[in-house]
């Protein structure tokens, strides 16, 4: 049986990268970050409808697994938490933003929306927004992988609530089965939607799960950028070497409620801060400026530059004209 | 021409496509070393290895989404399910993914694959063993729905479905895997969306798809020996249904019986009805009757269970029902 991994290390050793790769993360996190808060802004003025799930302080999880991989044969799927997944793979503020206006300009020609964030070129394959419905289907990504004898990895993300889907579990034996390269991350942000994971999960920790299907499992710190960066690192590389699957348990938080219509009074606000004091951002800062690779100066810059990303993503999609309304008999059958 | 089986039209089908393109693959329950539940696979794990015939564990969801996710990373995938009865567990990956990644990427991704397995009322089942799902699937926009009734269409039509570079269900029927007709020997395809006339006739048009295209037939010989003659349309396909043919035959015969196997409510039977009745108003002579099954579960009991679906005798009183004959 294979036996799980401890908890993931603290990385103490920033110094080992050079300032280019950390502030490209840092960059990262920041553009995320400040690109979800402009999005609510958007969605308080009516801008975007529907559902709308923002991803902050899980910043960390997106940027530090995309940055392990090699998107050329590597592909990701995930929930419909996805902005922070479409901006971490490259797409452009102004495609993503121009998505959740709905205009024909945004990356799925304003017929996908917050949820379904897609970008075939990049490999990012989606925005799903059925609990869990990406499971199986980026363990298909991962068989065709396979198939084709490519090396490619997927990696799936979803949620704790989805972790009880039969689709997950479904999903995992086929892949243990079939020896996929699927890594399956669980961004546990200890809430599926308003329902603490501990009133509906008999376990904590969720890598547990992976010695059902007789697979390797690990726990990783997901406020973390760096130290998640290397286990995803590692779990990769053992994966495309192996051909098989992980679970691992990624430990986040998210800010803001399951969406912009949740007030989230199901947490404290002490429970709250606790975790924004290991927020992503800062605490990649913080190691940065102990280590004297970025200045205050800089990383103010840095922020101020993300602002401006975000903002012109707005203007962009202020600008970008409505689908015309033949367009919605466009994209149906190729 | 050779005469043979639908069950081996099918395996026909498959054989010849997956020699054609190396990304066609086959998985489900059964399709491997058991050579197919009803045998439509027998044979093709020892041509083409376990790479491309993939047994399955019974988690129809799991394997059907992995067939989408296959088919959007560039495969080819056929998805054989057991019965259509079992696929109800998979119906989110058809309806809210198959059917949809095109649409929600905004035209960036297609996904090829074919959905396929039997469906219909069998024999002795019971309520959730025999039952008809074509008006569950073909209400979905971004799925082809095809239902083909002879050995020549099973093999024309699967090897479309194949080839097409949209998510494909195939309706079989265990009733029919082994009923025989001709298939050439050479090289053929069925296109999907057309309809075919299976026996002309000029005082009636039969509207039918699937097994039920026997009985239809069968009618249509018993009332030419009354000298009513009875057109036969297989629609065979369902999703792109080919209106154009239907209206052609119906203003041909002035007179319209659909005849569809599924529950009577909102059916293709009911949809093709209302068509009817819409488009060729003028043309008709008398009301759109429709034979469906009774709007009941499945009985064990044989004497219920065929008295509850469509049979000859029904149909004729239909005819005669359009035709005022008493």
């Amino acid at each position: 049986m294979a036996k799980n991994q401890e908890s993931s290390k603290k990385s103490e050793s920033p110094q080992k990268y050079d300032k280019k790769f950390l502030t490209g993360l840092l960059v990262d996190m920041l553009n995320i970050r400040r690109f979800e808060e402009k999005a609510a802004q958007m969605y308080g003025l009516k801008k975007i409808g529907g559902f709308c799930h923002l991803y902050n302080g899980q910043e960390a999880v997106a940027v530090g697994s995309v940055a392990a991989l090699d998107l050329k044969r590597d592909y990701i799927l995930t929930s419909y938490r996805d902005h922070g997944h479409a901006l971490a793979v490259g797409m452009s503020a102004d495609s993503v933003m121009a998505e959740l206006f709905g205009k024909i300009t945004g990356c799925s020609r304003g017929k996908g929306g917050s949820m379904h964030m897609f970008d075939a070129e990049r490999h990012m394959l989606g925005g799903n927004g059925i609990v869990g419905a990406q499971i199986p289907i980026a363990t298909g990504v991962a068989f065709a992988s396979k198939y084709k004898g490519t090396d490619g990895v997927t990696l799936c993300y979803f949620g704790d609530g989805a972790i009880h889907q039969g689709a997950f579990h479904e999903s995992l034996n086929l892949a243990a089965v079939w020896k996929l390269p699927a890594i399956y991350i669980v961004e546990n942000n200890n809430f599926g939607m308003g329902t603490a994971v501990r009133r509906v999960s008999s376990v904590d920790d969720f890598s547990v799960k992976a010695a059902g299907y007789d697979i390797p499992g690990k726990v990783v710190n997901g406020m973390d950028v760096l130290s998640l960066y290397e286990d995803l690192k590692e779990v990769i590389a053992d994966a495309r070497k192996n051909s098989r699957p992980w679970l691992l348990d990624v430990k986040t938080y998210r800010y803001k409620g399951h969406s912009m219509s949740d007030p989230a009074k199901y947490r404290t606000k002490e429970e709250l801060e606790k975790y924004k004091e290991q927020d992503p951002i800062l605490l990649l800062k913080a190691r940065m400026l102990k280590d004297k690779q970025i200045t205050e100066d800089e990383f103010k810059k840095l922020d101020d530059e993300a602002k401006k990303i975000a903002q012109a993503s707005v203007d962009f999609a202020e600008k970008s004209e409505e689908p015309a309304l033949e367009t919605m008999y466009e994209d149906i059958y190729a | 021409m050779a005469e043979i089986a639908i069950r081996d039209a099918l395996r026909q089908a498959l054989e010849e496509e997956m020699n054609r393109d190396e990304t066609v693959f086959l998985m489900g329950e059964e399709v491997g070393e058991y050579n197919g539940a009803y045998k439509v696979s027998r044979g093709l794990l020892d041509t083409f290895g376990p790479k491309r015939v993939l047994d399955t564990p019974i988690a129809e969801l799991g394997f059907t989404g992995l067939g989408v996710g296959a088919a959007i990373a560039g495969l080819r995938p056929v998805v054989e399910w057991m019965t259509f009865n079992f696929a109800l567990l998979a119906l989110d990956q058809v309806i809210n993914n198959a059917a949809k990644m095109r649409h929600m990427s905004g035209g960036q991704l297609k996904c090829p694959i074919v959905f396929r397995g039997p469906n219909g009322p069998a024999e002795f089942l019971s309520s959730q063993h025999s039952q008809a799902f074509q008006s569950f699937l073909v209400h979905v926009p971004g799925l082809k729905v095809v239902a083909p009734a002879t050995a020549y269409d099973a093999k024309g039509l699967l090897k479309s479905a194949i080839r097409d570079d949209n998510p494909v269900v195939m309706l079989e029927s265990e009733m029919a895997y082994g009923w025989t007709g001709e298939v050439p020997d050479e090289e053929y395809l069925v296109p999907i969306g057309k309809a075919d006339i299976k026996r002309e006739g000029s005082d009636v048009t039969l509207i039918v798809h699937s097994k039920p295209l026997k009985m239809a037939l069968e009618a249509a010989d018993e009332l030419a020996k009354q000298d009513i003659h009875a057109e036969v349309l297989d629609l065979r396909s369902l999703r792109p249904l080919d209106e154009e043919a239907i209206y052609e035959s119906v203003r041909k015969t002035h007179r319209c019986v659909v005849i569809d196997e599924s529950w009577p409510m909102a059916s293709v039977g009911s949809h093709v009805a209302w068509l009817v009745s819409k488009n060729c108003f003028d043309e008709l002579d008398a009301q759109v009757e429709l034979v469906a099954s009774e709007d009941v579960p499945m009985p064990y009991n044989h004497r219920l269970e065929l008295a509850v679906q469509p049979s000859v005798e029904k149909i004729i009183k239909a005819v005669k029902t359009v035709l005022y004959i008493k």
